[in-house]
This record gives C-alpha cells, sequence and structure tokens, in this order.
C-alpha cells in the first residue's frame, strides 16, 4: 500500500512536467493547429538562458521572470521571423520547418554551451515533506503547473485580449472583421507558450539535468498528455500530462517485465489505446464536418 | 468532383484540409503530352547517369549512392500512403526497421539467401502494416501523425527487449556479411548491391505509377480528396485506407531489408525516429504526390546532412535546419510543385509563341 501511495506521487509529480510541456503544446496548436516539434528545444534553449545567468550569479527570483520574458519575446520572434514567410503552405511544410527549427536550436544550444551534463539547482531547495515521500521540488512543480493553469484560464476567460485569441483561433475571417489583428494574436500565442516552455524547462531540469537533449521524451510524454486529454482543451492536456505521468509510473513498478526501458512504449501504446476509442482525446471537442 | 481524373497532383490536396472539394483542372491534351516528352527524356538522361555512375566512382560514393535509392524506395511508399491517400505517417522508420530485421534475422538465424530476404520481408511488412491501418482508420491528421509517431518511438525499444533476445541480439545488433556478384559478374559487391538496388527501385516505381493510374490508385487519390464523396461513390474507403498502409509499409520494408544488407549491420539504435522525420523530409522536399520526387528526395536526405557537415562541423544541425527551412519557403510544395510550375509556364509560353 504505501509504495502504491509511492508510487502515486511519484507519478503525480512527474506528471507535472508532462502537464507543463503539454499545456505549452495545447497553447500553440490553439493559436496555429499544427504540433510544434521545436516546442521542446525552445523550452531547452530558455532553461539554458536561465542556467547561464545563474552562473553569472544573478539571483534566482530574477532569473525566472527575466527567463520567462526573454522566452516570450524569442517565441514571438521565431513565429514573426520564421513562421510567418510560410503564410499557407501545405501542412506538411509546416512540420518540415518545425524539423528544420528543432535542428537549429538544438545543435545551437550544443556548440554554445556544449554536449556535458550541467546540475540545474531547485528554485525550491533541497528536502522534503512527509517523511521523504515527496521532496519540496515535486510540490512546487506541481503547485506551478496549477497556478500556471489557473492563470491561463483566468486570461482566455476574463481579458480583452484572451477573448481576441480566441476569436482568432475558432474563425480568423470574422475576428479581423471586428478589427482584431489575428496575426498578432498567433505571435502572442507562440510567445505564451514558449513563455510557458521557459517554465516547465526550469521546472524539469533539477530532475533530468541540463543538456541540449533532455526535452527529447519529455516533449513526446508532452505530445501524448495534450493528446490523451484532447488538443483543444488546457485543462485536458493538463490532466492528461499526471494521468500519462502516473500510468508511466505504475506499469514500470507493477509490470515485471516492463523496467525503466519500457515506460515510455507503454505510456505511447495506452495512448494510443485511448485515440482509438476516442479519435478526440478525453476532453476534446468533436469536430463535426461539413459535406 | 476529382474521383474521375486520373492526374497524380496530390501535392496541394493531399495536404488541405480532408473536408474540401478541390476543383482539378486537367491540362490540355497538347500540353500534357509535350510535358510527358519531356518527363520522359529527364527520366532516360536520369536512368543513364544512374547505369554509369558505378563506373566512375568510388565505393564510397557507390555505397552513398545505393543508400540513396534504398531511401527513394522507402519515400516512395510513403508518398503512395501520404501523397496518394493524405494519410499522415511520421512512423515509417519502425516499418523500415521491421523489414531490416526480417532481412538480418531470416540471414543471420535461418541462413536464407539476402535476395529471398527481401519478398518476405515485404510481405510481414504489408501485414504489419495493413494490421496498424485499422486502428488508424479511427484517427485523422495530427493525431495519426502523433499515433505513428508513437510508433516509431516504440519500435526500436522492442527490439531491444529481452525475450526477442534471442533472434535480435538486443542492443548488439546483427551483423550481416556482404553478398559477392553472382554469375561471375565483374562486379565488386559494392557496384552489384548498386545496380540490385537500382532494378529493385526501378521495379518499386513502375508498380507504384501503374498502382497510381489504376483504378485502386483512383480510389486512393479519391478518398484523399474528399473520404465521404468517395464513400459514397461506393469505394470501400475503410479497405483502400488499411491497403494504402500496407503498400506503404511493403515498400519501407523492401527499403529496410536492403538498408540492412547493403550496411551490414542493424541494432535497434539504427532505427530511431530520426529516420522516421529524415523520411517525411524527403517526401516534402520531392515533392508531396509526385512519385519521381522520392529519388529527389533520398538524395537530399542522404547528402545535405554531409554538406552540413562539411560547411560548419560544430554547426552541422544548424546548418542542415536551416536548409530544410530555406527550401521550404522556396519551395512549399517540394520539387515536384516547382516542376509542375514549370512546366506549366513552358508549355504555356510554347503554345502563345
Amino acid at each position: 500500500m504505501e509504495l502504491l501511495a509511492q508510487q502515486l506521487i511519484t507519478g503525480i509529480a512527474t506528471g507535472g512536467i508532462y502537464a507543463c510541456m503539454a499545456l505549452a503544446v495545447v497553447m500553440i496548436y490553439q493559436a496555429i493547429h499544427h504540433l510544434n516539434f521545436a516546442q521542446g528545444e525552445m523550452a531547452m534553449f530558455s532553461t539554458f538562458i536561465a542556467w547561464q545567468m545563474l552562473a553569472w550569479g544573478v539571483p534566482y527570483w530574477l532569473v525566472i521572470p527575466l527567463t520567462v520574458a526573454l522566452s516570450f519575446v524569442g517565441g514571438v520572434a521565431i513565429e514573426r521571423l520564421v513562421i510567418r514567410p510560410l503564410g499557407d503552405a501545405p501542412v506538411l511544410s509546416h512540420i518540415v520547418v518545425f524539423i528544420g527549427l528543432f535542428a537549429i536550436i538544438n545543435s545551437l544550444a550544443g556548440f554554445i554551451w556544449d554536449f556535458t551534463i550541467k546540475p540545474f539547482p531547485s528554485p525550491f531547495g533541497e528536502g522534503s515533506q512527509f517523511g521523504g515521500l515527496i521532496s519540496n521540488h515535486q510540490i512546487g512543480m506541481i503547485a506551478v503547473t496549477m497556478a500556471v493553469l489557473v492563470m491561463l484560464f483566468l486570461f482566455f476567460q476574463y481579458t480583452r485580449v484572451g477573448l481576441a485569441m480566441r476569436a482568432a483561433a475558432e474563425n480568423p475571417a470574422s475576428a479581423r472583421l471586428v478589427g482584431i489583428r489575428v496575426g498578432w494574436m498567433i505571435a502572442l500565442g507562440w510567445g505564451m507558450a514558449s513563455a510557458i516552455g521557459a517554465i516547465a524547462g526550469i521546472l524539469i531540469a533539477p530532475i533530468v539535468f541540463l543538456e541540449p537533449n533532455m526535452m527529447l521524451s519529455i516533449l513526446l510524454y508532452g505530445f501524448a498528455g495534450a493528446v490523451l486529454g484532447g488538443l483543444t482543451s488546457p485543462t485536458g492536456a493538463v490532466f492528461g500530462g499526471f494521468m500519462v505521468g502516473i500510468i508511466e509510473n505504475l506499469a514500470g513498478t507493477y509490470i515485471p517485465e516492463i523496467g525503466g526501458e519500457l515506460k515510455l512504449p507503454i505510456a505511447l501504446f495506452l495512448i494510443v489505446t485511448v485515440l482509438v476509442f476516442k479519435p478526440t482525446g478525453l476532453f476534446g471537442r468533436t469536430v463535426v464536418q461539413r459535406v | 468532383m476529382s474521383v474521375n481524373t486520373t492526374t497524380t497532383d496530390g501535392s496541394q490536396a493531399a495536404t488541405g484540409s480532408a473536408g474540401s472539394v478541390k476543383a482539378v483542372s486537367l491540362p490540355k491534351p497538347a500540353a500534357a503530352s509535350s510535358n510527358a516528352k519531356i518527363m520522359r527524356t529527364a527520366g532516360i538522361v536520369l536512368l543513364i547517369m544512374g547505369l554509369a555512375a558505378p563506373f566512375m566512382a568510388g565505393n564510397f560514393l557507390i555505397f552513398q549512392l545505393t543508400m540513396m535509392l534504398i531511401y527513394g524506395i522507402a519515400i516512395l511508399g510513403l508518398n503512395i500512403l501520404t501523397g496518394i491517400n493524405g494519410q499522415f505517417s511520421l512512423g515509417h522508420g519502425a516499418f523500415y526497421a521491421v523489414g531490416a530485421y526480417t532481412a538480418a534475422i531470416m540471414m543471420d538465424q535461418f541462413g536464407v539467401g539476402y535476395l529471398w530476404t527481401l519478398p518476405v520481408a515485404g510481405i510481414i511488412c504489408f501485414i504489419v502494416g495493413f494490421l496498424f491501418g485499422l486502428p488508424a482508420l479511427r484517427l485523422e491528421g495530427v493525431y495519426l501523425a502523433l499515433a505513428t509517431f508513437a510508433l516509431a518511438v516504440v519500435t526500436p525499444q522492442l527490439f531491444k527487449l529481452s525475450p526477442f533476445e534471442h533472434w535480435t541480439s538486443g542492443v548488439m545488433g546483427i551483423v550481416i556479411s556482404k553478398p559477392e556478384a553472382p554469375f561471375g559478374l565483374p562486379l565488386n559487391p559494392d557496384q552489384w548491391l548498386y545496380f540490385l538496388t537500382l532494378a529493385i527501385g526501378l521495379l518499386a516505381y513502375v508498380c507504384a505509377r501503374n498502382l497510381v493510374a489504376s483504378r485502386t490508385g483512383r480510389a486512393l487519390m479519391a478518398i484523399r480528396d474528399n473520404p465521404i464523396a468517395a464513400g459514397s461513390m461506393g469505394v470501400n474507403t475503410a479497405l483502400f485506407k488499411s491497403l494504402a498502409f500496407g503498400v506503404s509499409a511493403l515498400y519501407t520494408g523492401v527499403a529496410g531489408a536492403l538498408g540492412a544488407i547493403v550496411v551490414q549491420y542493424i541494432s535497434p539504435d539504427s532505427f530511431t525516429f530520426t529516420l522516421s522525420v529524415a523520411l517525411v523530409v524527403g517526401l516534402v522536399v520531392g515533392g508531396v504526390g509526385w512519385l519521381p520526387g522520392a529519388l529527389f528526395g533520398g538524395a537530399f536526405i542522404m547528402f545535405v546532412p554531409n554538406i552540413a557537415e562539411e560547411l560548419s562541423k560544430g554547426l552541422s544541425g544548424a546548418v542542415y535546419g536551416a536548409i530544410m527551412i530555406l527550401m521550404m519557403y522556396a519551395i512549399p510544395t517540394g520539387l515536384g510543385g516547382l516542376l509542375k510550375a514549370a512546366l506549366t509556364a513552358l508549355s504555356k509560353r510554347s503554345k502563345t509563341r
């Protein structure tokens, strides 16, 4: 029983990482209706910026807002400079551009900060609660994820910009007619996704250590979480992220043949199974097609 | 309704929204025949170059050209699925891996001749692809892309599993010996494998062309352009979509088997999802829905990373990525789209003259 509780909590804690990433994935998906394969690399780059600032001796409470702000600007810049010129090229061309971005950012980070693994301090300090059951960092991670989710909800529900962004995503033509600058709303979506990615990166780095390839499997889990919850629902994405974390941990513990190596395949297998029965995810809206 | 057209134009429609009916304008017969003449000439020139190449190039270049052809075959398979049938796949590396492992295990464990492994790899991949196509029927667009992506990630892990280690040798991989040229042909092994691959590639291309021009091909394209309309006109959508998956996997599996024989070594880490991603890049660069584009796509993913490496050692990934992005700005519909636009412009000019 204690093992189960332990594993559940660990699952929820790692799920927090995936939830963060899934949230960022859904943000961009809402804005542009593409899956951004470079999302993880963008988050990794942001985390390296944070690491660099810490190495220069900037205090932690200043590093986080600075990194988030820089990432926001970076996300907007990528949209304006790289994605915008593509226009309405076919979906697959977009995917190739994302793959290109992935390669560029990964290679650049390796070039600047090299490929050695770097430790990253937790913003919540060391130590643990409830007799070592859960570390401070894990608690902090879950709390931050939930806080980001609530803030996003409030932003989209109660601010004019949030409303404009939803309108631009829902119906670009009509949104333009009522005076919303759809292009900038998309850029804003990229910026926000990039900022959320930065938060996710900073939260993840103390656990998986910092190196240019750290985000690869995490992005996969993030995608998995986003799809599980439904790509159209931020709440669903967070829920999906937590679910993936829990499933992964329980499967790794209770199915003996699986062990460490096969955690990822099991998680992905479950997701494909869910998709087959519920093709738009657990919380997704079904899109009805007009003939 | 584009059900009755025999054009292989899919670069736009395949990637556009599935529900909209596209107006497909058939080229005028005169222009079409002159275009076909240009294409045929270009094809013959390419073939002669392909036949002459191994006698002029060094062994390593021959190896690279062989790999280019192999990737071309794999991309051809992906093109049938994505370009002709309109289903995304980010997981074709998985079928490539299954083909490669089929060939390697048959040769290593059972001592089967390498030529016999190719059809078996094709058949096994057809079955695997068809079976994967069944649940994939429920998925569309991004969701399908993700499900196939999962397949690409999972497959190499499966080959590492201990229950299969007896056959797959786990992470150690399998070493295969290089076949000699048969019948005392005056060719070294590299040249022989090149010609073998070229012959299989040509066969694969001719089959793909005939498939696309057939009744089945028209059904596949009808499903791509408007699945609902295709279904209401009597096309068995589910069957044809699964078949497309199967055929596509067959091509990629044969390519994988050839790849294993040519490289002479396979391990789970040879088939990470980067392989699947590379195949998609090759598909898009060559032109979605344009079958000969597969050759150029294969060349792109084989040679451009090397060029990038030469341009900058430390930043080779960034250079490769930048080349990819610039390609997409310059020719968003791939080489196929560019060529089509050029040929249309050409035939217009010759008509006004």
